[in-house]
């Protein structure tokens, strides 16, 4: 992705500031697990995870991991007080029913009507699909985390994505080192300019069709 | 007569060539490292494997496929799994893949006796292509049938005589479902108990679907995390 730690961390405390008490959250692997620093204890928030936790907590202290106490990415974790164990169908009946208030993830491409490409790269990257497509598919709200363009420099945020999606029209959200977007009624709209980048710059790094509605400049 | 299930290993002759083997496991944690090691030593080959993903290359059910006793693949993921993804490209490894959720209710649906699932994820993508559809309450959905296995193998924390098994925290993940959908089913434990000792409040698995207990050896592989530390 070629982001420095600060500008990860400023994507994952603005992601951040969406989620609201007692919400059940999923968080991807990559920036979306940092969003994880910025929720207070206070707020209730039980983080989901796919191998089968509601209630996950930070890393444990070096020494005092447990391999059989890890995230979906096979990272040891905690749990915090209220936290539950369940099987991977339960974790992902929780999803499908409806559930899960917000689900933070990575992807490679987002079209302009909320089209999300995270899985595949055919004939170059095969990884599989994981629970992307469950929890993208059937979260309330979804919201990408990633770098506006790619390392080149090309768009990331296209009029159509040319890889197989995960899901059609699924995203809500794309929050980038550049800029804040919402996506509604198929329509990408442009709410929040990040720090060091202007309007135009981020028109001229977007493919899609951008409506300008500025609410924030940070 | 045996009157317990607990066994050092079952006999070597329930493991063939070309059999459907189906194991518990996420990211190779709750992944049974003694039985896995049993079937690599038994040069069984051409496996199918049934496993939520191909766990690494030295970790978990990754190990089979590592060492090339697997044909075919059916998983949700197998990007920490570097040597799958070689054998799929090269065309040695035929990997099915489904989305997560789609494949835990897949096995659970084998296990519980049921012929398949409806489920809606995935459609508008390309998981639909070739997917039979039904259309229940005015909704569309994907029929998918359910797994089976000749043989499951999973790993828990306890066990007792009977069969009866509680988990230990996230390694539960997938073994429950695994467990109940294995036409011969054998749990690996961190601990084997006497019949009773078990809270029958606590029991995840019922030993009705186990038909053998071996004592665990404990993992042999070397986690990621503890690599990166040490390096």
């Amino acid at each position: 992705m070629g982001m420095g730690a600060e500008t990860r961390k400023l994507i994952a405390k603005r992601a951040s500031e969406e989620i609201g008490p007692l919400m059940m959250v999923n968080l991807g692997i990559g920036i979306p697990t940092l969003v994880a620093d910025y929720l207070p204890r206070s707020l209730g928030v039980m983080l989901h995870t796919e191998n089968g936790i509601l209630g996950m907590g930070g890393s444990p202290e070096v020494g005092e991991e447990d391999g059989n106490l890890s995230n979906a990415g096979g990272y040891p974790v905690s749990i915090i007080p209220g936290a539950s164990f369940f099987d991977s169908a339960e974790a992902f009946g929780m999803v499908r029913r409806g559930y899960l208030d917000i689900t933070i993830l990575g992807a490679l491409e987002v079209s302009g009507r909320g089209d999300i490409a995270n899985w595949i790269v055919p004939g170059k990257r095969v990884p599989g699909m994981g629970g992307a497509i469950d929890l993208a598919q059937k979260a309330k709200k979804v919201i990408v985390l990633m770098s506006h363009t790619t390392k080149d420099g090309k768009p990331k945020i296209l009029k159509e994505c040319s890889l197989p999606l995960t899901v059609k029209e699924g995203a809500n959200m794309i929050i980038t080192e550049r800029a804040v977007m919402k996506i509604e009624n198929g329509c990408l709209k442009l709410i929040e300019i990040m720090p060091g980048y202007t309007v135009e710059e981020v028109i001229d790094s977007t493919e899609a069709e951008l409506e300008i509605e500025l609410v924030r400049r940070h | 007569m045996r009157t317990s299930k607990h066994c050092k290993l079952p006999d070597l002759g329930i493991l063939k060539d070309n059999m459907t083997i189906m194991c518990g496991g996420f990211g190779g944690v709750g992944s049974p490292p003694t039985l896995i090691e049993w079937i690599l030593e038994s040069g069984i080959k051409d496996i199918t494997l049934i496993c939520n993903d191909a766990g690494f290359p030295w970790i978990g059910p990754g190990k089979l496929v590592t060492e090339k006793r697997v044909k075919r693949l059916i998983a949700s993921h197998i990007g920490s799994n570097p040597e799958a993804g070689k054998q799929m490209h090269s065309g040695d490894l035929e990997v099915t893949f489904y989305p997560q959720g789609t494949l835990a209710e897949k096995i659970r649906a084998g296990g519980m006796g049921l012929g398949g699932i409806l489920v809606d994820v995935g459609l508008g993508t390309s998981i639909e292509e070739g997917k039979e559809k039904a259309i229940v309450n005015g909704k569309e959905y994907m029929i998918e049938p359910a797994l089976q296995a000749d043989l499951a193998i999973v790993s828990c924390k306890k066990a007792d005589g009977y069969g009866n098994l509680i988990y230990d925290q996230s390694a539960r993940n997938t073994n429950p479902l695994v467990a109940s959908a294995g036409n011969i089913t054998v749990a690996e434990a961190e601990e084997i108990v006497d019949i009773g000792e078990l809270n029958p409040e606590e029991i995840i698995t019922q030993g009705v679907f186990i038909d053998y207990v071996v004592q665990s050896k404990g993992v042999d592989w070397k986690w990621v995390w503890e690599l990166k530390r040490e390096s």
